[in-house]
């Protein structure tokens, strides 16, 4: 543990061990872990049930990749992803630079307070207001629509790693890039950027992530054609369960697990 | 006075955006829905521009089909069991979480890592995917049943989906994560030297957890649990899928009510108390732990 | 820095370019769920070059709370008879004059300028069919034409109930089965109606006008809420499933194809509704939900079972109810009942 060279682990393990913690913790992997094998072993049945297994077959993988509606629900959640990412990661690029570094001035609280406010707030609150607002002054817009409302909701996600990086990180590079003349915006993109960027990433990373698996926000919002992948999912779990709905539960459990390892990765580069 | 001037400009240019952003599509249709819930409901669905109590005094009173005032439990009843399921999830997750949080601190760095990062991934999961995974289990040919009729157990299956249970081993599942994380995080920090001091002093273990573990790791699980706890107050997705359709929370509750039942502004009024009880549970956080921690970390 | 900028530019574009006008060739389908034949679409594809999308939706309480809400960009979508009203007079769909379309001639007599949308202005027949119930003859052995067994249910069939989501089907088979008038206004008569869901509901698994076929086959519920055209499906998987023909009356629905006033696409959309009414693609989607449609001629490329099936050909002692567009105070009452059902 933390702060202490001298005492060994071994002793503290023997101390500050308590029985049956372990065996909790094993059981508490498996029930974390077992419904998602569940899941996705049975995507490879090859009956028409989700939970009697028949045999092993990859028929629904390939009906699900011949499927146009995925195909298009794949597409939207992906360009949706990436451009309420890209937007959020920047704006709380900007946001969390200000509000890390700069002195105390007014307002800084309540900025703060508004940046976090979509975290805060229920997420069914979120997307019924959402739905009103949009409602109310007739927006339109198909994707655009739900690009908006990700976007706001993804800022305080890319907010906090990028935050978090910028207190971690010591001030001293940028105070001697100023020494050197360098201007502010010289500094910025040598010194501060390089050295925030796996924070910027990880930020993006976890953000992307977010939109991708957003549902109820998108589901109050979402106009025609504008169907992600999470609401297909819901569709699909409407009529009826068959295992396509596990393949494509697999696929995107397999994306974000891919997401999440790389932007844990980059978080550790120091 | 210039340089003054730069820093204000500079700051408004890089804030601006974010909470300009903010302020439109999140502040205003708070503000937007607010609204609505003091109008007059449009059978067809929306509003109508008349100023209306009816939304709040549904909450308790109803009018019968006598049009006599009548008082009406059952949307209290949904509170109740909202406010109740989401305890019952907060401590069942405190139960596990507690345990686990501590016995993956407990392990050398290496290992300690891949667990928390073990811990991490259905974390960012889709939700929808996980809560599914509990139908495959849970319904009368799902899994479980599978297992009990397989092994003779039993020879009619169980109803075990579409329940209050059902609904609450999906909260549970779904917020775990949200406990182990921050109770970890804690402990991670406890000194070693207070064990060995405990230690030294003939404290046994029962000792050691009630005196020393859990009054430092406090702020860990008084976290963990409004972690847990606000977000299962207004869940929708578990109650939605695991539920049936008959077993309402607020979260399905409200979205309802912008869907087939078209009553935006009883919606609108259900959701602003939902905020107003995570606003309350968020300052009680604040006001609380938070600033003894403030203290603690002054004082020591 | 730049590339950023540039890259979110790109997105940008992408979007609005999805978003908007991109929609050229393209059409917005807004149906019940599995209502839809596949190659129905595909055919339509085939023939225009326009592309369709198609999104769900279970009741006609839900369809009219997307639309309410702003909800759209639909350009077809397909309500039941009884609520085409209340879409006009909402202003939630526009004219599409059918009798100057090509093939009206089509339309069958009876089904020309029906009472709801008189001189077929606003819309024509998609298909035309009955909800009653399906029952697994296996679990249950008993008579059941009646609505008896859905509503105080023997003791095999508790528990294993299946109502659908809406409440207009589900109060208005309750108002058949208590002998009441349909699009009730009788506040003590209402009253009853919801005595008697709430004791039936005890023994309701679920309310869910989706997945009927998967619960039903799933042995999840042995009676279900559902159409005749379903029912057949289900029959077809397990010939223990029948379809009821309740003696107190049995509700017919004619559901329409309707332009929403804010489609983008209102050409495509006329271009679907004028390939609907020719027989063989009319046909082409009977075969495939197994209902019948208003179009004359189609009789000839209809499957064989359409011609025979029981779901299809209704006892001539059946007494039909078409439920008529209610008024506002009736609706009220109705979503009164509802929400103490669910509560």
């Amino acid at each position: 543990m933390t702060n202490n060279k001298h005492t060994s682990p071994r002793r503290f393990f023997k101390i500050g061990q308590f029985p049956g913690f372990g065996i909790t913790t094993l059981l508490f992997f498996l029930f974390l872990y077992i419904p998602l094998f569940i899941l996705v072993i049975f995507s490879f049945n090859t009956g028409r049930s989700a939970t009697i297994w028949d045999g092993f077959g990859f028929n629904w993988y390939l009906k699900a990749f011949n499927n146009d509606d995925i195909q298009r629900a794949a597409i939207n959640s992906i360009i949706i992803a990436i451009t309420a990412t890209t937007v959020a990661t920047m704006l709380a690029t900007f946001a969390a630079l200000i509000l890390s570094r700069a002195r105390k001035f007014r307002g800084q609280n309540i900025s703060y307070a508004i940046i976090m406010l979509p975290l805060i707030v229920p997420e069914i609150v979120t997307a019924v207001a959402t739905l009103s607002f949009f409602s109310a002054i007739g927006l339109k817009l198909g994707l655009v629509n739900v690009i908006i409302a990700h976007t706001v909701f993804c800022i305080p996600f890319a907010f906090m790693p990028i935050r978090a990086r910028l207190q971690g990180m010591d001030s001293t590079l940028e105070e001697a890039a100023t020494d050197l003349y360098a201007n502010d915006w010289k500094t910025f993109r040598y010194v501060t950027l390089p050295l925030l960027m796996p924070g910027i990433i990880s930020g993006a990373m976890l953000t992307f992530i977010i939109s991708i698996d957003d549902f109820i926000i998108t589901m109050m919002v979402a106009q025609a054609g504008s169907t992600t992948l999470p609401l297909y999912i819901y569709g699909m779990v409407r009529m009826g369960i068959t295992p396509e709905i596990n393949v494509v539960s697999t696929i995107m459990l397999c994306i974000s697990t891919l997401f999440v390892s790389l932007a844990y990765l980059v978080g550790r580069k120091k | 006075m210039n340089q003054a001037k730069r820093e204000a400009t500079r700051r408004w240019l890089g804030l601006g955006p974010a909470i300009l952003l903010i302020f439109i599509f999140m502040i205003i249709p708070l503000c937007i829905i607010s609204t609505y819930s003091f109008l007059e409901s449009n059978p067809y669905g929306g509003v109508k521009p008349h100023f209306s109590f009816a939304a709040y005094s549904q909450f308790l009173f109803e009018l019968d089909f006598d049009d006599n005032v009548v008082f009406n439990p059952a949307y209290l009843m949904i509170f109740w069991r909202s406010f109740v399921l989401a305890l019952a999830t907060t401590i069942l997750c405190l139960l596990i979480g507690f345990p686990v949080a501590y016995y993956i601190a407990l392990q050398p760095p290496s290992k300690r890592n891949l667990l928390v990062f073990l811990v991490t991934i259905p974390f960012w999961t889709n939700l929808l995917i996980r809560t599914f995974s509990w139908i495959l289990i849970l319904r009368d040919s799902g899994v479980v049943n599978n297992i009990l009729i397989w092994t003779g157990i039993i020879d009619k299956p169980i109803t075990l989906l579409y329940t209050n249970g059902a609904i609450l081993i999906g909260l549970v599942y779904t917020y775990i994560p949200f406990i182990v994380l921050p109770i970890y995080a804690t402990v991670e920090k406890l000194d070693i030297r207070l064990f060995e001091a405990a230690h030294d002093l003939y404290a046994n273990r029962r000792q050691l957890m009630r005196y020393i573990i859990l009054p430092l790791t406090a702020p860990g699980i008084i976290a963990g649990g409004i972690l847990v706890f606000v977000p299962s107050l207004g869940a929708f997705i578990a109650p939605n899928l695991l539920g049936g359709g008959k077993k309402l929370m607020l979260g399905s509750l409200i979205q309802l009510q912008f869907a087939s039942s078209r009553n935006w502004p009883f919606g609108s009024a259900v959701a602003l108390l939902l905020m107003a009880v995570v606003l309350i549970a968020m300052l009680i956080y604040i006001l609380g732990p938070a600033r003894k921690t403030d203290m603690g970390e002054h004082a020591g | 820095m730049k590339t950023f900028k540039i890259l979110m530019l790109f997105f940008l574009s992408i979007a609005l370019c999805t978003g908007s006008a991109m929609a050229g060739k393209q059409l917005f389908v807004f149906n019940w769920t599995d209502y839809t034949s596949p190659e129905l679409l595909k055919k339509f594809e085939k023939e225009t070059g326009i592309a369709v999308t198609l999104d769900t939706f279970d009741s006609n309480e839900s369809l009219l709370a997307k639309l309410k809400a702003g909800g759209g960009g639909y350009d077809i979508v397909v309500p039941s008879h009884n609520f085409v009203p209340i879409f006009i007079s909402e202003g939630l769909v526009q004219k599409i004059n059918a009798p100057k379309l090509k093939g009206y001639e089509n339309i069958m007599d009876q089904h020309k300028s029906p009472p709801w949308d008189p001189g077929n202005i606003y819309s024509i027949p998609w298909q035309t069919g009955t909800t009653s119930f399906s029952i697994n003859t296996d679990v249950y052995k008993g008579d059941y034409d009646t609505y008896k067994v859905l509503f105080e249910p023997p003791s095999e069939l508790q528990g294993k109930i299946a109502m659908f989501n809406a409440p207009d089907e589900v109060v208005g088979m309750a108002l058949i089965y208590l002998g009441f008038d349909q699009c009730n206004e009788n506040s003590d008569q209402m009253k009853q109606v919801l005595d008697l869901l709430m004791a039936q509901k005890q023994h309701v698994k679920v309310y869910n006008s989706d997945g009927i076929l998967e619960r039903l086959l799933s042995g999840d519920a042995a009676i279900h809420m559902n159409w005749n055209g379903y029912a057949m499906r289900a029959r077809n998987q397990n010939p223990a499933f029948k379809y009821a023909y309740a003696r107190e009356g049995v509700i017919s629905f004619m559901d329409n194809l309707m332009v929403p006033k804010d489609a983008q696409n209102k050409e495509n959309a006329i271009k679907f509704i004028e390939f609907m009414m020719q027989p063989e693609n009319a046909a082409m989607q009977s075969n495939f939900a197994r209902y019948a449609n208003g179009i004359k001629g189609s009789g000839k490329f209809l499957d064989e079972e359409l011609r025979t099936a029981p779901e299809i050909n209704i006892p001539s002692t059946a007494k039909l109810i078409f439920i008529p567009s209610c008024s506002a105070k009736s609706i009220k009452l109705m979503d009164k009942v509802w929400t103490k059902l669910k509560q």
